[in-house]
């Protein structure tokens, strides 16, 4: 039989025999401390062709597993997308229901601005997700909803936190004025701090505020304990200073949008 | 399949060799998530799962790896395991991937993970990797869930959001919660404290 190779793990000393060495000639291990190194056909991993041909080959792979996984979820995933939505709004007027898409399209109107004051209605099989999308193309939804016999208004918002997105609805009684509601979230604010924003106690801290008046968006969310006006202001996070300026003035700038149909 | 070996690896990164007390692996994503104890735990649970897993990955390849390009193979690997695992958890279980959206960037970029596949998977078998990462994981969400305990218990005065302080008896008594808390120097601090106590207690890992 061909010599076997014998590694000691001690140094490092290799052997060639049939059996390993009872004591290493370096460092005297015993033969435990041996291992086979078994012939094994080495790859040139460090040769340039195979460098690159090995990283287009992943490259490929890579796109593909993930394209494919995308875009095979892609129908599941809008339905999650537009189900959230829709719970997201229900949340603001305060109803939580197991079937959110039965109780939607029962009670909520999703309509749009049409010349600054009129709502027209927006047909149901294009809801959209993506409400700042929307505001760009002019489209400005307003969700009116019919709750126990009252008419509420819900407006989408959208900003931008610390580390990203921030978006909201805010629903207000048929005054157009009065906060009825809010629901608040984001796609990464950092937790505990930040991410606060998306908690029932800061949600519920906006619960009968004024809008504004005629002259413009008042609402406003300031530095925690040092709110003035009561009508308006609304303690921020602390330790959530940049989260806090975003969600006052994501609210300033969308609601700004419908000041002539608020103030109508 | 349960060598001594094999314990070893599960069991040292438990506490002789914790990637964040000892081997100071991922201490920013420790600084972010531990203000509240549920985040702390998800992203321990996370970062368990997304580490013995691409560990296995990386051990599997790893005699076909090139050498000068490895780390990129290595991040590759990570970032398409946790975009596949978040694609899926979106499509069958949105309330989940909504959780967990905040997190994934952070997986990613954890250094536990190209930490022992760098000095783990690249040398050793699966099955041994994939231990070697679940205990890591798991070592890492002990001290994540021990940083938040104390951040939360004294930062909010709450447990898992549950009220513990916040009573009139207490706020009577002099005590108010400690805004520093849930600062995130304060977790280094605490990742310190928990370092000294360790070092104090291990003679082992004393520097001489």
């Amino acid at each position: 039989m061909a010599n076997k190779k014998f590694k000691c793990t001690v140094c490092g000393y290799i052997h060639e025999g049939a059996a390993a060495p009872e004591a290493c000639p370096q460092c005297q291990a015993p033969a435990s401390a041996f291992v086979e190194l078994k012939a094994e056909k080495k790859l040139p991993t460090g040769s340039n062709g195979y460098t690159f041909a090995y990283a287009a080959a992943m490259v490929i792979v890579v796109a593909f597993l993930l394209s494919f996984v995308s875009s095979s979820l892609r129908a599941k995933q809008d339905a999650n997308v537009k189900l959230d939505t829709k719970k997201q709004i229900l949340y603001s007027l305060n109803v939580t229901t197991a079937d959110a898409d039965a109780y939607f399209s029962k009670n909520v109107k999703d309509m749009i601005l049409k010349n600054d004051t009129a709502l027209v209605e927006y047909p149901a099989e294009n809801f959209a997700t993506l409400y700042e999308t929307e505001g760009k193309a002019n489209r400005y939804h307003v969700f009116v909803c019919n709750l126990d016999g009252q008419t509420k208004y819900v407006i989408p918002v959208y900003g931008a936190g610390l580390w990203g997105a921030i978006w909201g609805y805010v629903a207000l009684n048929d005054d157009k004025s009065t906060v009825y509601g809010t629901y608040f979230s984001h796609a990464s604010e950092t937790p505990g701090l930040g991410a606060e924003i998306q908690s029932a106690a800061f949600q519920k801290r906006f619960e009968g505020k004024q809008i504004g008046d005629s002259t413009g968006v008042k609402i406003s969310v300031v530095k925690n304990g040092k709110v003035e006006d009561a009508k308006y202001e609304v303690d921020g996070i602390s330790g959530g200073t940049i989260t806090s300026t975003g969600v006052d003035a994501m609210l300033k700038s969308c609601l700004g949008n419908y000041s002539k149909f608020l103030s109508k | 399949m349960s060598s001594k070996k094999n314990k070893e690896a599960f069991l040292t990164p438990l506490g002789l060799n914790n990637p964040v007390t000892v081997q100071v692996l991922g201490i920013c994503s420790a600084l972010a998530v531990t203000a509240k104890l549920m985040p702390a735990i998800v992203m321990g649970i996370s970062v368990t799962i997304i580490t013995a897993l691409s560990n296995v990955v990386i051990s599997c390849l790893r005699k076909t790896i090139p050498l000068r390009i490895r780390i990129i193979v290595q991040l590759v690997v990570v970032a398409a395991l946790v975009t596949i695992v978040s694609e899926v958890l979106k499509a069958f279980a949105y309330d989940i991937s909504v959780q967990l959206s905040v997190y994934v960037g952070l997986i990613i970029t954890n250094c536990i993970l190209m930490g022992r596949l760098e000095a783990f998977a690249m040398q050793n078998e699966p099955w041994p990797s994939f231990l070697d990462g679940i205990g890591n994981g798991l070592g890492y969400a002990k001290i994540l869930i021990i940083v938040a305990f104390f951040r939360e218990l004294f930062g909010s005065g709450t447990l898992f959001g549950i009220n513990i302080l916040n009573y009139d008896c207490v706020a009577g008594a002099g005590y108010v919660n400690n805004g520093l808390m849930l600062m995130p120097p304060m977790a280094l601090i605490i990742v310190a404290c928990i370092i000294w106590w360790q070092r104090a207690h291990n003679k082992d890992l004393q520097q001489k």
